[in-house]
């Protein structure tokens, strides 16, 4: 076992990790923030991304005991004060989730991809996007969200 | 308030999702996001081999791993098992139905197949001590190929039934071959459709706990709880009034969650054995091979023609895989196409043989579409071949022969309740500017590009809506086809609405409050929908085959149209004027010529449960139950086209415009059947592009995880460009079809036919589903040869 602190959404947590342990497992089973989910088993479907000090990860490529030390936003920490992110709200207006299940991931992939300034036009979103999938929506809403976050922002 | 003055309706806005809130901050309430105390995890042991006997198992090191609570063998469970896994659509009398229990005992039939659980404190000790679970296997010849398993001397799957072939399903009308003889043209073709994967983002998961006394919950990541709690009993031999079923947040289906699965047995099995919950979460290569899989047919084609295009005859022949086992649903998926192989054409002549064969493979079963994707293909497919054997424009032999009065009725026997195919096809030619693709096309031909332009058209129709029960049960189908609803009027006015619907995605909370909204005159905010739980949801048949709105939304009028009546008797005994002299509009009844004598129908409701003054006789409380049960299928339509770009010095194919023009009836949100057909071309375009799932010579699975079955992302697809024609149905007062399979169905051969369109002019008049870029440019090498 081994020591590491994490900060997720603002909350410091000291906790002791099999080192072998996902970061996504550590969030959704030692944290119980369940918002992350897990889709596949080889990193292909980005359900389970994560900001780590603002920039997005797939949180089942990397260990709990990596996070050490870091910040990390999960989809819990994004609104503000019950204010919903305007990807969030973006992704609402637009109707770009059905089931839900890449949503959390897919709204942190596009948060990092606004911020980072590369959603410039709807390939660079597209191709931005690239490493989360979505079996609901056929991605069309989802870039319409993203497109009207990006130029909002 | 004036009394001419009304509201718009609900029905046919775009209202925002009220489903999204939860989603979007991560509140969901998937399977693997819930724990209970002292519940421990199931982890699989599955067999590595397509086929094999099982000599020997030894569990004692696993038995004895840190953390390990019990391990069990098929055998050690089988005294459990009061039945098998069901199948509900024995389509023939002389179908061959073999055993199905959740753990294989002595022989594993297809690579995946599970020979042994192991039950631990946590998720990864589960999943380590699987590894310890020692088993002697005997390996045995295997074959996944659906015509070779038909060969004399092909490894059996089921050894005692002395063959593969499962069952031979046959409609044909009377002069068949004589249409065919007498035909100036006969066209026949052959196709090949793979074998997909559904890939529900979410993988299937599993919780149950057993009480003392033998009560049963399960919360599962199922598209049907009712079904599966009925078959829960047969399997467990747990009355169903024990059991209850929970499908809470399900992250999509497309059909592979509508099904019976082992894992739902073994979870309540083991939990009622150890005392504890159990649960169970699939991982996604486990997925691949314990979740079922879709369509793997192999059709030929026939039409029968005249020279100028009047289609007399259309005969289809297919042999259809049902993998290792009979899976709910497994041996109707073909027939779920059986009679739309003439589409919206109008062919007096038909004829459709499925032959259902074993092989040694995952099961398949329902996915999105079901039957009528392949149906849809091979007719498509068979359109433009036609075409080119005339020498007639595509279009022009599309409209030559579609069926223009309604109701419809077909040679195979239904009735089409509604449709305007011609006005679905202009407006798709409208949005398309053929004429521009067609010069850009011949310019880039001429000039000699690399990057050759082709366009392909599907117009399509199909049935759903399932289904009228007493259709169903004589297509030997075992349950029925009608759905359910339960509304309730609370004593302060809020309303709660109780549907048999099951959504995973498809948004019915909203649309559900918005047609409750609409027939009780009440804000959506006063509506709650509650579903996806047999004990708050008795009655339902859940959701798959698009038939959701079609019978469980129509149900929610009849349910309202009660309310409405026991709402208007009160109303009349309080102000005590005839019920015949009450108007009911906007949630208010008024006396008709006095309308400022009027009551709202949540005061009727407030009455209603004080009971202090009701009519002689009337039972207290403001509820309505109603079942419905459609009287035919609802049958949507329209028109897609596919705009492809193809290097022929790679064979790299992109789609660079998908254009659909649907006729789904009276849409109730707009904006979620957009949705619904973003989505269901995104599935099409996927299988005529990517999507494959590949076993070895031996039956080896080789596409195991999302790194080699390609499941597209935004990068590889355009914006889609979609609109819609509008024929209500004339067979429920809601006007509406079903929209949910629409695009998988329509997409598939619109792109096909666009890849067969670039390379045209080069000699290319086939293309087999996926176009890889090899596919593409071997097809491109072939004639160049």
């Amino acid at each position: 076992m081994r020591s590491v602190v994490l900060t997720v959404n603002g909350t410091r947590h000291e906790l002791e990790l099999e080192p072998r342990e996902l970061l996504v497992y550590v969030l959704r089973e030692r944290l119980g923030l369940t918002g992350t989910v897990v889709g596949c088993d080889t990193s292909s479907c980005g359900a389970c991304t994560v900001l780590v000090d603002g920039e997005s990860v797939k949180s089942c490529t990397m260990l709990g005991v990596q996070a050490d030390g870091r910040g990390l936003t999960t989809i819990e920490g994004l609104a503000q004060n019950g204010e919903l992110h305007p990807v969030q709200q973006a992704f609402h207006d637009h109707h770009a989730l059905q089931c839900g299940y890449c949503t959390p991931g897919m709204v942190l992939a596009a948060v990092s991809l606004i911020e980072s300034g590369a959603a410039t036009d709807e390939k660079a979103i597209r191709e931005g996007l690239e490493g989360n999938l979505c079996r609901c929506t056929g991605y069309h809403n989802i870039v319409q969200a993203v497109s009207a976050a990006a130029g909002a922002s | 308030m004036a009394v001419t003055e009304t509201r718009e309706t609900f029905v046919g806005a775009s209202v925002k999702r009220r489903e999204d809130a939860s989603f979007l901050t991560g509140r969901g309430t998937y399977v693997d996001n819930l724990t209970l105390p002292g519940m421990v995890y199931m982890a699989i042991v599955r067999c590595p081999y397509p086929h094999a006997r099982i000599v020997s198992m030894n569990l004692d090191a696993v038995r004895a791993a840190e953390g390990v609570v019990a391990a069990f063998s098929g055998s050690d469970l089988a005294e459990d098992w009061k039945g098998s896994l069901p199948c509900a659509w024995a389509v023939t009398e002389d179908i061959k139905m073999p055993p199905h229990f959740p753990l294989a005992v002595e022989e594993a039939r297809y690579q995946g197949d599970g020979v042994a659980v192991v039950i631990a404190e946590s998720r990864a000790r589960a999943k380590d001590a699987a590894e310890l679970v020692e088993v002697e296997y005997e390996a045995l010849d295997a074959t996944a190929d659906v015509e070779r398993a038909l060969e004399d001397g092909a490894p059996l799957v089921h050894a005692d039934l002395g063959t593969n072939e499962c069952y031979v399903w046959k409609l044909e009308t009377d002069d068949v071959q004589a249409a065919i003889d007498a035909a100036d043209v006969v066209v026949t073709r052959r196709y090949v459709q793979p074998r997909l994967i559904p890939n529900a983002i979410e993988p299937r998961g599993v919780l149950a706990q057993v009480g003392p006394t033998g009560e049963a919950t399960i919360w599962s990541a199922t598209q049907v709880p009712h079904i599966l709690r009925f078959a829960l009993q047969i399997v467990l031999g747990i009355p169903e009034a024990k059991i209850r079923v929970i499908a809470p947040d399900v992250g999509g289906g497309f059909g592979s969650k509508l099904d019976v699965y082992a894992e739902e047995a073994l979870v309540i099995a083991l939990a009622k054995r150890l005392g504890r919950p159990v649960k169970w979460t699939e991982e996604r290569s486990e997925n691949y091979v314990a979740t079922i899989h879709g369509r793997d047919t192999v059709h030929e084609l026939t039409f029968a023609a005249t020279k100028d295009g009047k289609i007399m005859c259309v005969k289809s022949e297919a042999v259809c895989a049902m993998g290792a086992y009979l899976q709910l649903v497994t041996p109707g998926i073909p027939l779920l196409g059986a009679w739309i192989y003439a589409g919206p054409y109008d062919i007096p002549n038909y004829s459709v043989t499925f032959t259902g064969v074993f092989t040694h493979t995952t099961p398949t079963d329902a996915y999105r579409g079901a039957g009528r994707p392949e149906a849809t293909y091979v007719l498509e497919r068979t359109m433009d071949a036609l075409a080119a054997e005339l020498g007639m424009d595509p279009i022009e032999l599309r409209r030559r022969n579609f069926m223009t009065e309604f109701p419809a009725q077909l040679a195979s026997g239904l009735t089409i309740d509604s449709g305007d195919y011609h006005a679905s096809l202009d407006k798709l030619l409208e949005l398309l500017d053929l004429d521009s693709i067609r010069s850009e096309q011949a310019a880039r031909r001429e000039g000699g590009d690399t990057k050759l332009l082709g366009v392909g058209l599907s117009t399509y129709n199909e049935m759903c809506g399932l289904a009228p029960s007493r259709i169903l049960g004589a297509i030997r189908y075992a349950v029925g086809g009608w759905d359910s609803a339960t509304i309730r009027v609370q004593p302060l006015g809020s309303v709660q609405v109780v549907t048999g619907t099951s959504p995973h995605g498809q948004g019915h909370e909203t649309s559900w409050s918005q047609i409750v909204g609409d027939q009780l005159g009440v804000a959506l905010a006063d509506i709650e929908v509650l579903h996806g739980d047999t004990a708050v949801s008795q009655l339902g048949m859940d959701t798959y085959g698009s038939r959701s709105l079609a019978v469980g939304g129509v149900a929610l009028v009849h349910a309202s149209a009660k309310i409405v009546d026991k709402a208007r008797q009160i109303v009349s005994h309080q102000l005590e004027v005839s019920a015949d002299d009450l108007e009911f509009a906007d949630g208010t009844f008024r006396v008709k010529g006095s309308p400022e004598r009027e009551m709202t129908i949540q005061a009727a409701a407030f009455q209603a449960h004080s009971a202090h003054n009701l009519p002689d006789g009337m039972e207290p409380g403001l509820e309505a139950t109603a079942t419905y049960d459609p009287p035919n299928f609802s049958w949507p339509g329209g028109a897609h086209a596919a705009v492809v770009e193809v290097d022929t010095e790679t064979g790299d194919t992109r789609l660079v415009r998908y254009v659909a023009v649907d006729d789904v009836g009276a849409p109730v949100n707009p904006m979620i059947v957009e949705g619904q057909v973003h989505g269901g071309i995104t599935q099409g375009i996927a299988a005529a592009l990517w999507e494959e799932a590949l076993y070895d010579d031996d039956a080896n699975l080789l596409t195991t995880t999302m790194t080699t079955y390609l499941v597209p992302s935004a990068a590889e697809l355009p914006s889609f460009e979609t609109d819609l024609t509008e024929s209500k149905s004339p067979t429920n007062p809601l006007g509406v079809k079903g929209v949910g399979e629409t695009g998988t169905i329509a997409a598939a051969p619109a792109v096909i036919n666009a890849v067969v369109d670039a390379l045209s002019h080069l000699g290319v008049t086939d293309m087999q589903m996926p176009a890889t870029p090899e596919r593409v440019w071997r097809a491109i090498q072939e004639v160049k040869a």
